[in-house]
């Protein structure tokens, strides 16, 4: 009753062709933008902002990145902790290495190297498929892991191999606090994440979809398999470089390159199965569950099994993180294989009729 | 030459022990048609199991003779994993039937996940011994022809035997018994062998019971070589390129593909690393692996992908 | 108005008189791994570290104040790290220092503990030039940096040959794990290669060091005279496994003090007799007093964190420094800014930076014959250098070797000139005599 579209006309094709033609999405969408940019950081502690709504941000970045590679163009990806060790590595050569040069440049360099990255590692898309290309980007992972940690002109030839970032500032403003950090990483993914939107409603997105519904057919209508899979391969391996360049800048401060192994690569995939695969929405929902269930789980369950009189360990608590994790997982696949995104756009879809059954 | 024929035997019997890994990925994928992530898991968790029995029945029985208290443990880690396996074919499998594969994948990864932390919290995170009488001392072979001999590990010979001695029987069970001809018949395609009345359930628990049995192999000689500890469960990571390479649904690819990845590993570590600093063992053997994938797609003896429009 | 404004007041004030009031006790946090691939070498370190506070506890406190402690999980992950490290940072009245038991997790401290004011302790790991307190004010490497270790074994093996000078054409090998903690020492041992003559092989090993096959297939044909272990976890005892599946010598085989312990050698048996460790002033000591004391008032009165077993084995002792460490900076820093009183982050890093821990206070707190005297100061925030050498002999660690010490000639000019590449690399000045003397 109240999320029905009745008496919303629309009078040309640019109203029609909006992102959110109904009002009430444009409102709540408009809503929460503000809530994030304005609510958040005057009710949020430092706590929040370091540990849940920073390292949020960015790896929704990131699922947005590999949801356009996995979810829309249907290339399994399982070397994206790759392209964001050579987006974070980039971006902080650039960084340290050209005097004064300002921060979201040398965030957008770094995507650029994780993009030529990307499209190398992209090439075998376009001869294996499927599983096959999933282990074979596993290629992409341990190369990068080996090239950071051999390669001293990466790492500005230090004696360990760790690269730290400081004195980051955004046209005068500096970004220290962990508020501005915050602001920082949520217009980045508000600016990426309309963006993506915009591009996966265009020509280039329906090509990518054609791909992966079924890509011998695609071919036949005159898509051009090699042009479709590589630009995704770029676009995504860009969003992700972005990504990877603040979780080192931003949220780790000093990183080594197991700080992207494949253990985040897995990570990211399965953010955007659990998300929702083909949907900007469910790269949020994934990157929440993901990134929240596990620090929730540690503060909770120790209260929780208190009240039945148990005492837990760490070591009990990260095994039953662990548990819990693999059993969500496996759970919300058997429920809704499609994703968290499945489960909203069906609630809108009742929405729309609430409260008439019918 | 010498040291060069030593570093190529080197690689075949890593290359053999890679292969027992990547057994049971095949299996399942042959039979199920679901890429196992959760392998290594269930390898570490069969070789925790393997180990904390040994120690737990001589503990708790007394018994002294080795023989003895390891058979015991065998039986029973065989048992934990056909329980596991029927556990996983009801609780997971049957509810994720017809899914994509990119589910399925997921699932398995959530089943690895459950599987390390119950492991951890059932048998503890020490590294434990698995002692099945393996010889640990080398013996140098042809020492009149090179100078200093060919290391030849016995370990790892008995290692290789064992792995191709399992390559061989489970050829025989897919191709000579009935419940073989049965699982050959559900992979290439469900609905046919439901409808001539195959009980797909019953085939799938049978697949995942033989993959845990595997499983329990690989880990008890890998645990026997390396110790049983956590990180063992990253050597499936290490046979991946071998099931790739030798195709998804091959169990003589498993081998092959063992054998080419394994030499490739080290030839490549002993030759080439020197140049580039050294450890490049893990990319190398994907990069080759994909190197293989691009002439022939769906590894040297999986079967050819058809797609159909 | 006149009750609203009186009752407004009564909060105000009583909000101002909390705020002002003192936390009762010290926070220790503690940043173990009790899970992953290094457990078996964290949950010691975890248990002796814990043990040693719950003794201070039953010792009566620091004069008089007792010590809060609280695990965090990190699973030896980077990010884990920082996020424990945010969520204890701020709790019970603020941590009174942080001792991260993790290379990767030290160089991301690193950069946070300044602007939270809290020091970092890092015996025995972390950055080797953290050890000049002229750039690092907040960083604490007591008792022993890698680069110190390389530059002690190197000593030691000069001394088994005959004298630094018989090393030259020898063949030294590096096995090391892959990683910024394997790759420390490497600079070090390439300056003494360059003194000396020797020959400087390094052979990483990808993480986490379970294949090692080809590694030492190459040592097998190089058949270096000595070759230095540098792993961590598995990769310790992996690494003992191949050189007997190779047939090298383990008499040959020196690792460092993370590849030193009971875990390593415990599954390998009697195929690691004969390998040696260097060893951070203890090895295995359950004979000393402190461990008779744990026994006593911990485990005695069913208090001990782990098994019996493990009370005074090496990783464990390690564990139980490092907390005495701690303990005696924050009594130091009580001696300055008021006994019996808690004491904040900075004012603990005054402690630390003024540590004197003198043979008798040493042996008063039950470490007779298992630690040297360790003296910080502004420049130096290491305190001491010397180590001894401890062998496997199939059933224990025995100390195989005198007290050695590092040569603070090599040492002294690399730690300055790698800090001062940090200081410009940070934009941070050196610190001043001035900023020493201060009790900031």
């Amino acid at each position: 009753m109240i999320y029905r579209e009745n008496g919303q006309f629309k009078t040309s094709y640019r109203a029609d062709q909006q992102i959110f033609p109904i009002a009430q999405d444009r409102l709540f969408i408009l809503a929460a933008v503000l809530f994030a940019f304005v609510v958040v950081p005057a009710i949020a502690s430092d706590y929040t902002f370091r540990a849940l709504l920073i390292p949020f941000t960015i790896m929704s970045l990131a699922a947005l990145g590999v949801n356009i590679l996995v979810g829309y163009c249907g290339q399994i990806s399982l070397g994206s902790g790759a392209f964001m060790a050579v987006g974070a590595y980039g971006a902080y050569n650039f960084f340290a290495r050209v005097p004064d040069m300002p921060l979201i440049p040398a965030l957008v360099l770094g995507g650029l190297c994780a993009t030529a990255f990307g499209i190398l590692f992209g090439l075998p898309s376009l001869r294996v498929k499927g599983l096959y290309l999933a282990v074979a980007t596993l290629a992409a992972q341990f190369f990068a892991d080996w090239m950071f940690l051999r390669i001293k002109w990466f790492t500005l030839n230090t004696p360990s191999g760790s690269v730290s970032v400081s004195g980051m500032q955004v046209f005068g403003v500096p970004i220290e606090s962990p508020m501005s950090k915050y602001l920082l990483c949520l217009s980045v993914l508000v600016v990426m994440g309309i963006a993506a939107k915009n591009l996966v409603r265009s020509a280039i997105g329906r090509e990518w979809m054609a791909i992966r519904d079924m890509d011998v057919a695609a071919a036949v209508i005159g898509i051009r398999p090699m042009y479709a899979k590589l630009s995704a391969f770029a676009v995504s391996s860009f969003i992700i470089g972005v990504a990877g360049a603040l979780w080192g800048f931003v949220y780790l401060g000093a990183w080594e390159p197991a700080a992207f192994s494949a253990d985040m690569s897995f990570r990211l995939l399965f953010m955007v199965i659990i998300g929702g695969l083909g949907s900007i929405m469910g790269s949020f929902f994934g990157a929440a569950f993901i990134v929240l269930l596990p620090i929730a789980l540690n503060q909770f369950l120790p209260v929780l099994l208190g009240i039945f009189g148990i005492e837990i360990s760490t070591a009990g608590i990260s095994h039953a993180e662990l548990i819990i994790f693999g059993g969500l997982i496996v759970w919300f696949l058997i429920v809704e294989p499609h994703g968290l995104a499945k489960l909203w756009s069906t609630g809108k879809q009742k929405l729309r009729l609430w409260p008439f059954p019918h | 030459m010498g040291f060069f024929l030593e570093t190529v035997l080197g690689g075949l019997m890593a290359g053999m022990l890679y292969s027992l890994v990547a057994l049971g990925f095949v299996l399942i994928f042959k039979a199920s048609g679901v890429f196992n992530f959760a392998q290594g898991a269930m390898v570490l968790f069969a070789a925790l199991a393997m180990a904390r029995f040994t120690e737990w029945f001589a503990h708790w029985t007394g018994i002294e003779n080795l023989f003895l208290v390891g058979l015991a443990a065998v039986i029973a880690s065989a048992a934990v994993m056909f329980v596991m396996a029927w556990l996983i074919e009801r609780l997971v499998l049957r509810q994720l039937v017809n899914q994509e594969g990119a589910t399925l994948l997921m699932a398995t990864l959530g089943i690895a996940y459950f599987l390390d932390g119950l492991g951890q919290t059932i048998f503890g995170s020490d590294i434990y011994k698995i002692d099945i009488g393996m010889p640990k001392e080398p013996v140098m072979a042809f020492e009149s022809t090179f100078p200093g001999g060919i290391l030849v590990s016995k370990e790892d010979l008995i290692a290789a035997a064992i792995a191709a001695a399992l390559v061989l029987l489970l050829t025989l069970f897919f191709q000579k018994t009935s419940t073989g001809r049965a699982l050959r018949a559900v992979a290439d395609d469900h609905q046919a062998a439901q409808s001539i009345g195959i009980p797909l359930n019953r085939i799938w628990v049978i697949v995942w019971c033989v993959a845990g049995v595997v499983a329990l192999v690989a880990g008890v000689i890998w645990g026997s070589k390396l110790g049983v500890q956590f990180s063992l469960a990253t050597v499936a990571m290490r046979a991946l390129p071998v099931v790739i390479l030798g195709g998804l649904t091959s169990v003589p690819g498993a081998i092959i593909g063992g054998l080419i990845i394994g030499v490739g590993e080290k030839v490549s570590e002993v030759y080439l690393g020197p140049y580039v600093g050294g450890g490049i063992e893990i990319w190398f053997a994907y990069v080759l692996a994909l190197l293989f994938l691009l002439v022939r797609p769906q590894g040297l003896f999986g079967e050819k992908i058809i797609d159909r429009v | 108005m006149k009750l609203r404004n009186l009752a407004l007041a009564t909060c105000l004030a009583v909000v101002g008189l909390t705020a002002f009031a003192q936390p009762k006790e010290q926070f220790f946090p503690a940043l173990p791994y009790r899970t992953g691939p290094f457990a078996p070498n964290g949950v010691p370190w975890a248990n002796g570290y814990l043990d040693y506070l719950k003794l201070v506890n039953a010792r009566g406190g620091i004069n008089g104040v007792k010590i809060i402690f609280e695990e965090c999980e990190t699973a030896y992950d980077t990010a884990r790290g920082v996020e424990c490290y945010e969520r204890l940072k701020g709790k019970h009245g603020g941590a009174s220092l942080f001792q991260p038991l993790s290379t990767g997790i030290t160089f991301a401290l690193t950069e946070k503990a300044p602007g939270d004011k809290i020091p970092l302790i890092t015996a025995g790991y972390g950055r080797s030039e953290s050890a000049d307190g002229g750039v690092f004010k907040w960083n604490f490497p007591l008792a022993g940096t890698y680069w110190m270790a390389a530059d002690v074994l190197v000593q030691y093996l000069g001394k088994k040959e005959g004298g630094l000078d018989k090393l030259k054409g020898k063949k030294i090998t590096l096995v090391y794990h892959d990683s910024p903690y394997g790759k420390e020492p490497i600079p070090l041992l390439q300056e003494r290669s360059k003194m000396h003559g020797f020959d400087l092989q390094l052979l990483p090993v990808a993480s986490p060091g379970i294949e090692q096959k080809a590694t030492w297939l190459q040592i097998r044909q190089a058949r270096p005279d000595y070759v230095l272990l540098w792993g961590w976890g598995v990769m310790n005892s992996t690494a003992i496994k191949e050189a007997q599946a190779t047939g090298y010598p383990r008499e040959k085989m020196y690792g460092v003090w993370w590849s030193g312990a009971e875990p390593d050698v415990k599954d390998v048996g009697e195929g690691a007799k004969g390998y040696n460790a260097i060893t951070m002033q203890h090895g295995a000591e359950p004979q000393s007093a402190v461990v008779k004391e744990i026994l006593e008032k911990v485990h005695g009165k069913g208090q001990g964190t782990g098994p019996k077993e493990e009370v005074g084995q090496v990783l464990y002792m390690r564990g139980a420094m490092s907390a005495m460490m701690g303990v005696e900076g924050v009594r130091a820093a009580q001696e300055r800014f008021g006994k019996g009183k808690w004491m904040s982050g900075e004012q603990v890093r005054w402690g630390l930076e003024n540590l004197n821990l003198t043979q008798p206070k040493l042996d008063a707190l039950g470490f007779k014959g298992v630690m040297r005297p360790i003296s910080t100061s502004c420049m130096d925030h290491q305190g001491a250098n010397w180590a001894r050498i401890h062998t496997w002999d199939g059933k224990g660690w025995k100390f195989t070797s005198d007290w050695l010490q590092a040569d603070e000639q090599v040492l002294k000019p690399m730690i300055k000139q790698t800090a001062d590449k940090y200081a410009a690399e940070k934009k941070l000045q050196r610190r001043t005599p001035a900023d020493c003397q201060s009790t900031d």
